[in-house]
């Protein structure tokens, strides 16, 4: 990806291209070293995302605050309401009256109720009991978690009841599921992976951006290119030490994933470390590109924010499912690196080495990282000129 | 006070046409926030609409092909294999084919016409968890009418409890009617920081700033000249989003504009104060950047936008409520889809003023100091 065929002169010789490219990584790690802001892009922030949002995303379901109106007093509907208040999932407050659980929700205090109504013991030995089961759409997810693990909540009760020798029937067919590769259900265990992938591409993308448009708009890259240096190897000059930096703050996110939050690892550490290194490699690339097109850091900021940031947030797969997406939205997904790196990461990090997802997906990487180092080191050619 | 005004008018005019002389900054500005609204409209929702799965069918019977073909026509589950070996199940799940595979039993047919339970084995792939537990949430749903339904053809007890579910203000439950009025506050916080932290990080770095200490301007009415320009973008890009949001989608609006618009300025008045105050901290635009993303992404991950925030740890709770978009977020929803008055939104109302107040406040207070 530099120019090796550009015909001879004094200039082309190897060493004369390792001593360039390493005079200006030298020059590269003293601005880096010098500007607190670089350093701490690299070092602080992939550790402090990684801690705050590690801690902070869940989408685990624990003491969702509810209120059960209890308006019948046979020892059935009591029965059930205290299962309600056993239920980790559920903080349930008692309540006789349905006009103060609505106000309750009305002001956000509570996020559903559950309606047990005065017929219920009576219709439950003579005809369909009804719990009546209302959730705040106004976060339509957790309405819907409400409602499924209400319902859970009646059937593990008339499980117990039906254990007891109770006259209540479930089945004829029940669903006996198990959840591969994350047995305990735990949503860290894939947004781990997804915030690693959101963290590489902040730190690769946001901060060789800023770097770059930065010389272009105090003119220091023209400065650069009345000296012998190609831009090809301006080019692996600023490559090299933003991917030392990159790398460093990856490992730090891999190690807290693996010990701070025990992500399970099992693949290979060789694939995990080749496709890392890859998606960095895009990263950076991606940085340098955008960079180099628009010249300016506010717009290189920006644009960084809306074509590598939210993307890799929203279409990656990292939260959202891509394949409910309609058509036109799943091929604008396929245009962005992130969602090769997080179906990576999860196979590799969770299910282990499955060629048949790691191959694409690595050949894909490779293919950006090649297409964005040819189409920056083709912007930097027309400069030149 | 004329004077005062005729000044800060001149310094928002400036501002204006410093942010959209540039062709290329006036497109970042305005069509990004379009576009995003778009596609994050269709992206965000955790509905899924198609959940492939394979079958392992051990039974071959009447009453399993029957059962499939209910899953089938379900319209969200879509059977991309069926399977002869169990081992099969492995790959099939490793290689993301499918979602679930779904294994029925050799007994299924007998169990279920002797009256007795029959069980229905399902694997699911947990590298998303969360996608995992919506579709078996779907396959239970299946799984219920088909017993309602075995019930009536062949006897036996109906389930004597029945849970009635009801979802208000979003009775279908599409994620998509509570995503989008979100996003009005959401897409916009991040550029509002952005630009109020760099435009004065613009003029330290360029030494412009000492020029504005020569002319007549007080602190106060600087740091009014640099809010505005914000507050105006802001309330600009929100309007594309909620028509965006109306003409597009097409979900319907319960509330009042003017208590829509009137949170709208109190979180931009609040997300410019902290835009303001960063700025206060930075010399360099590349620092100002840095900074606002750094404080714009823990603002939009842990607003309540993806995950609920009575999941979070109690500390970082507690730091959300200095959080502007989290009450944007609560008020958008709540005048767009309940159409709530501005009475049920003091508890949201009244932390985006002081937020606005306070780092108003403290950033004139530095910036006089810096002055000074």
């Amino acid at each position: 990806m530099n120019a090796t065929a550009m015909g001879s002169s004094p200039h082309d010789s190897l060493s004369g291209r390792v001593m360039r490219i390493w005079a200006l990584v030298k020059k590269e790690m003293r601005q880096i070293l010098r500007d607190p802001s670089s350093i701490a892009v690299g070092m602080v922030l992939p550790l402090a995302l990684i801690l705050l949002f590690g801690y902070g995303l869940s989408l685990d379901v624990k003491n969702i605050p509810v209120a059960v109106v209890l308006e019948d007093t046979s020892p059935d509907a009591t029965e059930l309401a205290s299962t309600f208040q056993l239920s980790p999932y559920f903080h349930a407050r008692l309540m006789t009256s349905m006009a103060q659980a609505q106000e309750l929700v009305l002001t956000r205090q509570i996020d559903g109720i559950i309606r047990i109504r005065p017929d219920f013991s009576r219709k439950i030995r003579n005809g369909v009991a009804v719990v009546q089961v209302v959730a705040h759409g106004g976060d339509a997810n957790r309405a819907r978690i409400i409602q499924t693990y209400a319902q859970g909540t009646v059937a593990q009760w008339s499980i117990r009841r039906e254990a007891q020798g109770q006259d209540v029937t479930i089945g004829p067919v029940i669903v006996r599921d198990r959840l591969w590769f994350n047995e305990a259900n735990e949503s860290r265990y894939f947004l781990v992976p997804g915030l690693v992938v959101l963290i590489m591409t902040v730190l690769g993308a946001l901060l060789t951006a800023l770097v770059v448009a930065r010389e272009w708009e105090q003119g220091t890259f023209e400065a650069l290119f009345v000296t012998p240096v190609r831009a090809g190897e301006i080019l692996l000059g600023k490559v090299f030490p933003y991917l030392g930096l990159g790398i460093f703050g990856l490992l730090l996110c891999m190690l807290a994933a693996r010990f701070l939050f025990q992500v399970p690892f099992r693949g290979s550490l060789w694939v995990l470390s080749v496709s890392s290194l890859l998606y960095l490699l895009v990263a950076l690339a991606l940085g340098l590109f955008i960079s180099s097109t628009v010249k300016a850091q506010f717009v290189a900021g920006l644009l960084t924010v809306v074509g590598a940031f939210l993307p890799a947030l929203m279409l990656s797969g990292f939260i959202f499912d891509l394949n409910s997406l309609p058509v036109a939205i799943r091929i604008i997904t396929y245009v962005f690196p992130a969602r090769y790196y997080v179906a990576l990461l999860q196979t590799v990090l969770l299910a282990g080495d499955v060629w048949a997802v790691i191959l694409p997906n690595l050949a894909m990487l490779a293919g950006f990282a090649t297409l964005l180092f040819v189409l920056t080191r083709l912007g930097f050619k027309k400069q030149l000129g | 006070m004329f004077a005062a005004i005729f000044r800060i008018v001149a310094l928002v005019r400036k501002e204006l046409l410093a942010m959209l002389k540039d062709p290329r900054g006036r497109a970042v500005l305005f069509v990004p926030p379009a576009l995003q609204c778009l596609v994050f409209g269709y992206v965000v929702n955790y509905d899924l609409n198609q959940v492939t799965y394979a079958a392992y069918d051990r039974d071959h019977s009447a009453t399993s092909s029957e059962f499939l073909a209910s899953l089938d026509g379900s319209g969200v589950f879509q059977r991309v294999a069926n399977l002869d070996r169990a081992a099969d199940a492995k790959t099939i799940i490793d290689e993301r084919r499918v979602l679930l595979v779904v294994q029925i039993d050799q007994d299924f047919e007998r169990r279920l016409l002797s009256g007795q339970l029959a069980n229905l084995q399902v694997i699911a792939d947990g590298r998303n968890s969360n996608t995992a537990g919506t579709a078996l949430n779907y396959l239970n749903t299946v799984v219920d009418s088909f017993n309602a339904s075995w019930w009536t053809t062949h006897g036996g007890g109906g389930p004597p409890i029945r849970v009635w579910a009801r979802t208000w203000y979003n009775s279908n439950l599409e994620t998509r009617r509570s995503i989008l009025p979100s996003l009005i506050g959401t897409l916009t916080i991040a550029e509002v920081l952005l630009m109020t932290a760099m435009s004065i990080a613009r003029e330290k770095e360029e030494g412009t700033f000492d020029q504005l200490l020569v002319t007549p301007f007080r602190p106060a009415e600087i740091m009014v000249g640099k809010a505005l320009p914000s507050l105006l973008v802001g309330l600009s890009q929100s309007s594309v989003i909620l028509l965006v949001a109306q003409l597009w989608f097409r979900i319907p609006f319960a509330g009042s504009f003017l208590t829509l618009y009137l949170g709208l300025v109190l979180f931009l008045l609040a997300a410019s104060g902290v835009g303001l105050l960063l700025s206060a901290l930075v010399s360099t635009m590349q620092q100002a950047l840095l900074l606002s993303f750094l404080v714009a992404m823990p603002f939009t991950l842990l607003s309540g936008l993806l995950t609920p925030l009575s999941s979070m740890p109690e500390v970082l709770q507690d730091f959300s409520l200095i959080n502007p978009l989290r009450y944007m977020i609560d008020i958008a929803r709540r005048v767009y889809l309940e159409g709530v008055g501005l009475d049920r939104l003091a508890f949201d109302l009244w932390p985006l003023a002081v937020t606005a107040l306070l780092s108003l406040s403290i950033g004139a207070w530095v910036f006089r100091r810096q002055l000074g």
